[in-house]
């Protein structure tokens, strides 16, 4: 035999006929090929259903079915007074709900918090559907003179406000505060960051890569415990820091690190010929990065950065580890109260706290998808 | 003439020449920076001498005098911080090394599901994805500790599997390993059998890249790896084996080991939390892999099997692994919420209890940070090295 033909894979006899791939017209035809063709599929579908009989029917009938909607105690959710399966106790969300929005926020002022919530969403809304005027000044309004309305709003202490201590603040609004300044100046100083990383001057550059690297590289617990326990020694005595504040520095440093990452990325994907044409008109650095670069770049990363925004959304949970009681301290307090200790008050405040993360989160998600979709769409055409 | 003057260089006045602008900036931003770190210190002085605090680390020879519920090293109340440093990061690396394990398998697992031609499976996958990628991590941890592993009923009415395990409010008791003597016997017939195994992986490839011949080698290894180790049990007088816990006396259990509650809720959050991001990142790898290298291997005649493992995946980890060890080191990292539960891992005992006892905020909490961040180093410093090596060759 021929030296070549032993050294490779050539097959030597031929392959039988296949028959032709059948039609696949109808949808029910298609269904069960995609369900139950072959024995492997099958398995695999029937292993599907029983997650779902297991999983999602129970959830569904324990949130919905067998809950209970109205009561005033604990008595009203216990299966022995009910005589039958319990599921959410409802009525626990409702006397626990001005802690889990406001924490201990004066009854008689949270009107300022409603208020500040509705001048947010009405600032935001236009802000974020595309053909809705004025997009400048109404991100001017919304990042520029929202946050001071807000902070002398919710803070107090002028135009004959009584004075509100962030201490008595918590649940939803913290999370929402720490959540709404982190974005606010993580997003100016990542890029801030991002263009000192990409720096001619060598000094600026590695200082901006030991912050990045630096904050990337712990967890954000060890960063909100440096600044609760470890920044106070490093200011002078005399400044009394709120609690707030000091967790508010540390997680506006470490979003800024993950941000300029993120912009980088963005910086990095514009052309060169885009800074040599703006340099050639006549611009200067800051000009050049402002009007040229940054518009083109930001664009680019808006995806990134709304992920950036969920995760902070999501990390603002760690503040109930240095004391802090957002949403998830609230609700780990309200279990500690034995006057609704049932055994179903843990699952249905895990429910209800997690749905408002789920939709938070999964809401940011979805809106970058269809920026994300319409960027794409103008690059097509 | 005219020529030449306009060509030599403009008169400038030095504040608006290029290199002194770079220099001065440079050297104002490093001025800046020094004066700052200046007060801080000066600051940090003047506090610690206020609150009659020492700096310096010999506080970590001091006598701990406090007790942690799990330790892969001996430890007990009078040893030092120092010892309390090395067994929280022990157990640090113990729940991140685990975990890793288990977030890729889990992760591997969903990610091929969620590209599964079965559309419910494909939906399912998609699903927990959604839901775990948009839960607070915290959140995860708290449900399994409080709701899930807090509701077991007491050791008496331990919830049961196989007879083997056994889940209550105090941990689940799983059967413990035991080696009997000839124990040493059997593991090096296996690590023998191991060596053997892969040196029969290589010869049969380069049996098959020479005459084509292909032996029949996942018997051959599975025969190789299971028949000596089987003899040698014999033999030996079948020396290793479980020790299934029982119940004895009123809630304590006998033999076995017993996992903590904490240490279960932080593991199985972190495992499934982050197998939902290594889910997406295995499928956008595998995606990234263009159609036509499938389509051509089908052409080739090769198996749907053969066609993921020979020419898909090595493709797609090129994409995957970067990312992936991203996730790892996020895994690390995100174990440091066992403070939330209690799991003494090394931020809780350390920079929690060991800060809470001695005051030494800056030592405490610069070690602490100074060991994820060099973890984060060594971990990118690899992956760089990684990167370089399976660089795709370009000429």
């Amino acid at each position: 035999m021929a030296a070549p033909s032993q050294q490779s894979y050539i097959r030597r006899a031929l392959l039988e006929l296949e028959p032709p791939p059948v039609a696949s017209g109808s949808v029910l035809t298609r269904t069960r090929a995609r369900l139950f063709g072959g024995a492997f599929n099958t398995a695999l579908t029937l292993l599907g259903v029983a997650i779902v009989v297991a999983l999602v029917w129970p959830t569904l009938k324990f949130l919905l079915i067998d809950a209970v909607w109205t009561g005033s105690s604990r008595l009203d959710c216990l299966p022995q007074t009910l005589d039958r399966e319990v599921g959410a106790c409802w009525p626990f969300i409702g006397a626990k709900l001005s802690q889990l929005m406001y924490g201990f926020y004066p009854a008689s002022e949270q009107w300022r918090v409603d208020l500040t919530y509705a001048l947010g969403v009405v600032l935001l809304a236009p802000l974020l559907i595309p053909s809705a005027p004025c997009k400048t000044l109404n991100a001017v309004v919304f990042f520029g003179v929202f946050p001071v309305i807000a902070f002398f709003l919710l803070i107090g202490g002028v135009f004959g406000l009584p004075h509100v201590e962030t201490r008595v603040w918590g649940g939803l609004l913290v999370t929402l505060v720490i959540s709404f300044t982190g974005i606010i100046f993580s997003l100016p100083l990542g890029i801030l960051l991002a263009l000192g990383r990409r720096s001619e001057f060598p000094v600026v550059r590695t200082i901006c890569v030991i912050f990045i690297e630096f904050w990337r590289g712990v967890p954000l617990i060890t960063v909100l415990f440096f600044a609760t326990y470890m920044l106070p020694f490093f200011l002078p005595s005399a400044w009394r820091i709120d609690g707030l504040a000091r967790v508010l520095v540390g997680v506006v440093l470490f979003a800024a690190a993950y941000m300029a990452e993120v912009v980088r990325g963005g910086l990095q994907a514009i052309p060169r010929g885009q800074f040599e044409g703006a340099m050639a008109l006549g611009l200067g650095y800051w000009r050049m990065m402002g009007l040229v670069i940054l518009p083109q770049a930001l664009r680019l990363v808006i995806p990134g950065i709304v992920n950036s925004f969920i995760a902070l959304f999501k990390d603002t949970t760690l503040v109930l580890i240095v004391a802090i009681f957002d949403l998830l301290g609230q609700l780990r307090a309200a279990f500690a109260d034995p006057s609704w200790a049932t055994p179903v008050t843990l699952f249905t405040g895990f429910a209800f706290a997690g749905a408002i993360y789920f939709v938070g989160s999964f809401g940011m998600s979805r809106y970058a998808l269809f920026v994300e979709r319409r960027l794409n769409i103008g690059r097509l055409h | 003439m005219q020529m030449q003057r306009a060509l030599a260089p403009p008169r400038v006045a030095i504040y608006n020449r290029p290199r002194f602008r770079a220099v001065f900036y440079q050297f104002a931003l490093l001025a800046g920076l020094v004066w700052l770190g200046y007060a801080f210190a000066l600051n940090a002085k003047a506090n610690l001498d206020a609150q009659s605090i020492t700096s310096g680390f010999g506080f970590l020879e001091n006598t701990a005098g406090f007790a942690v519920n799990q330790s892969l090293i001996p430890y007990n109340e009078s040893d030092s911080y120092g010892r309390v440093f090395l067994v929280g990061l022990l157990n640090t690396l113990l729940v991140a090394g685990i975990g890793i394990v288990l977030a890729t398998i889990l992760g591997f697992a969903i990610g091929i599901a969620r590209l599964s031609p079965n559309w419910l499976l494909a939906r399912l996958a998609a699903g927990y994805v959604e839901l775990i990628r948009n839960l607070p991590l915290l959140f995860q941890i708290l449900f399994w500790y409080l709701a899930v592993l807090g509701t077991l009923p007491p050791p008496r009415q331990s919830i049961s599997l196989f007879g083997e395990i056994f889940l209550n409010n105090r941990g689940i008791i799983v059967p413990a390993p035991v080696a009997g003597k000839g124990a040493g016997l059997v593991v090096a017939v296996f690590a023998a059998s191991v060596t053997a195994t892969i040196a029969l992986r290589l010869w049969a490839g380069r049996l098959q890249a020479r005459t084509g011949r292909q032996i029949p080698l996942v018997w051959s290894c599975l025969a190789l790896l299971i028949v000596p180790a089987l003899i040698a049990l014999i033999a030996a007088g079948w020396p290793i084996g479980f020790v299934a816990p029982e119940l004895r006396g009123f809630n304590n259990f006998v033999g076995g080991i017993r996992l903590l509650p904490e240490f279960v809720a932080l593991l199985v959050a972190l495992t499934t939390y982050t197998a939902a991001f290594i889910a997406e990142i295995v499928r956008a790898g595998l995606l990234a892999v263009p159609r036509g290298q499938g389509e051509a291997a089908s052409a080739l005649g090769l198996r749907r099997g053969l066609t993921l493992r020979l020419i898909v995946l090595p493709q797609a980890l090129r994409v995957i692994i970067p990312p992936l060890t991203n996730q790892y080191l996020n895994l690390t990292k995100n174990s440091s919420l066992a403070v939330a539960v209690g799991y003494p891992d090394l931020f809780a005992v350390f920079a929690g209890t060991t800060l809470h006892q001695t005051g030494q905020a800056i030592e405490i909490i610069a070690m602490t940070m100074g060991v994820y961040l060099a973890i984060s180093l060594i971990t990118s410093a690899l992956m760089n090295l990684y990167n370089a090596h399976i660089r795709i060759a370009e000429r």
